[in-house]
């Protein structure tokens, strides 16, 4: 075979595993949900962030305005400490206040972020002060049980 | 008859034990004498050529039917629990985290590396890399170099045909034929396949596969006894020993990549 023929056939499979790669990366991979946008950070401290992961998403009003930088936990106060990064162009009031949900019944956990009343945004460093905890089925079955254990003795009496 | 059995078994470890430095011996040697790879970068290009261009076709369709027993198999199990929207996400981790490298290195190990020991099993029994070393061409340099960087290249490009053609291929089931919703397969998949984490360690792993594979097939047709029976005995230990080395190997760096 020519030389020439030979580099282009090898130019083509070269070509064809970095397309491969792309598509990975792009299609199956979240590359495209990788934001270069600036971001500040702020904090919530949580008392119980149940399977939340670093990574997972911030959203408000359901659209994503930011990712979860990092999970800490603080020995003073024994709650967890989330770092939150916030893309630029969204602000948020001072007051708003930081929930994690559950997407679905089974689905992977995140933060949602409702917006406060207060004049003054969120800026860098800034502290959430309004955190609702993960919601644990463990405790919430034992809430249950204990309630209708509780009506059951009323009945009684 | 007890001594003869003890002295057997430690010549058994002493010959394996040897044969382990011999081939880290060679395996610094054809790392050192690369150098003059960079002034004639033709000879690995050609080397790419055999053993990609020729491994294409096999790898393709591989991953495709690979990715088609995905869809049906993995339909069949998360449709008992309600979730056959995660379709996308099960075939694509499975690949980029396991399959799409390993597969591949077994395929390439049957495929590539017993041609590269034949090879080079067969000039070793023409004498022709003694001719070669009386000509005061290093053989290591010239022949074996350019074959070991050839499959480093060429694994991972591989092993990422690999993958994205089995995605492609799980898709094809998953969606027009059994008719999982088209834009959960991929939503999910994207929500759960993470670059670095999956896909990146799914390249690194079948880069070490590359190293593995091309150094074993290389080695054992540069240690082949230069006869017929020496040549055919070191092709199939070239496919026993890379398929294990694979294996272990893979255990080995999934640990290490995603035990936490």
């Amino acid at each position: 075979m020519k030389k020439n023929a030979m580099d282009f056939w090898v130019g083509l499979f070269v070509v064809a595993g970095f397309a491969a790669l792309l598509f990975l990366a792009l299609k199956a991979g979240n590359l495209s949900a990788f934001s270069f946008t600036k971001s500040y950070s702020v904090t919530a401290q949580f008392d119980n962030i149940g399977g939340l992961k670093p990574r997972a998403p911030v959203k408000s009003a359901g659209v994503v305005v930011g990712r979860v930088a990092a999970i800490n936990f603080d020995d003073k106060t024994f709650q967890a400490k989330v770092t939150l990064n916030l893309e630029e162009g969204f602000h948020f009031p001072k007051d708003s206040s930081a929930k994690i949900l559950t997407s679905g019944l089974l689905g992977e956990q995140y933060i949602g972020l409702e917006a406060g009343g207060d004049n003054q945004n969120l800026v860098q460093g800034s502290h959430i002060t309004q955190t609702q905890s993960a919601i644990v089925l463990e405790s919430l079955i034992s809430q249950f049980l204990y309630s209708k254990a509780a009506d059951a003795g009323k009945e009684k009496n | 008859m007890f001594t003869h059995s003890v002295a057997r078994l430690g010549a058994f470890i002493r010959i394996n034990i040897t044969g382990v430095g011999h081939a880290s011996r060679m395996f610094v040697a054809i790392v050192q004498r690369s150098g003059g790879l960079l002034k004639r970068p033709r000879l690995i290009s050609d080397q790419i050529f055999f053993l990609g261009n020729y491994s294409f076709v096999i790898i393709a369709v591989s991953g495709l039917f690979v990715g088609f027993v995905l869809g049906l198999q993995g339909y069949y199990t998360l449709n008992r629990y309600g979730s056959e929207q995660a379709l996308g996400l099960l075939v694509a981790l499975s690949l980029t985290r396991e399959l799409g490298p390993v597969v591949t290195a077994l395929l390439f190990a049957g495929r590539a590396g017993t041609s590269l020991t034949a090879e080079i099993g067969l000039m070793k029994a023409g004498e022709q890399l003694t001719a070669m070393e009386m000509m005061a061409v290093d053989p290591i340099a010239r022949v074996l170099a350019p074959r070991f960087w050839a499959g480093i290249i060429t694994m991972p490009m591989l092993a990422a045909i690999f993958s994205a053609v089995g995605v492609i291929g799980g898709y094809l089931v998953g969606v027009p034929l059994i008719g999982v919703d088209s834009g959960a397969f991929w939503s999910q998949m994207q929500g759960g396949v993470d670059v670095l984490q999956d896909v990146g360690n799914g390249v690194i792993k079948s880069i070490v596969f590359g190293i593995a594979v091309t150094f074993i097939a290389l080695y054992q047709g540069f240690e082949s006894k230069a006869t017929p029976e020496g040549v055919s005995l070191a092709t199939t230990r070239t496919v026993v020993v890379s398929s294990l080395t694979v294996l272990a190997l893979d255990f080995l760096l999934t640990a290490v990549m995603f035990s936490t």
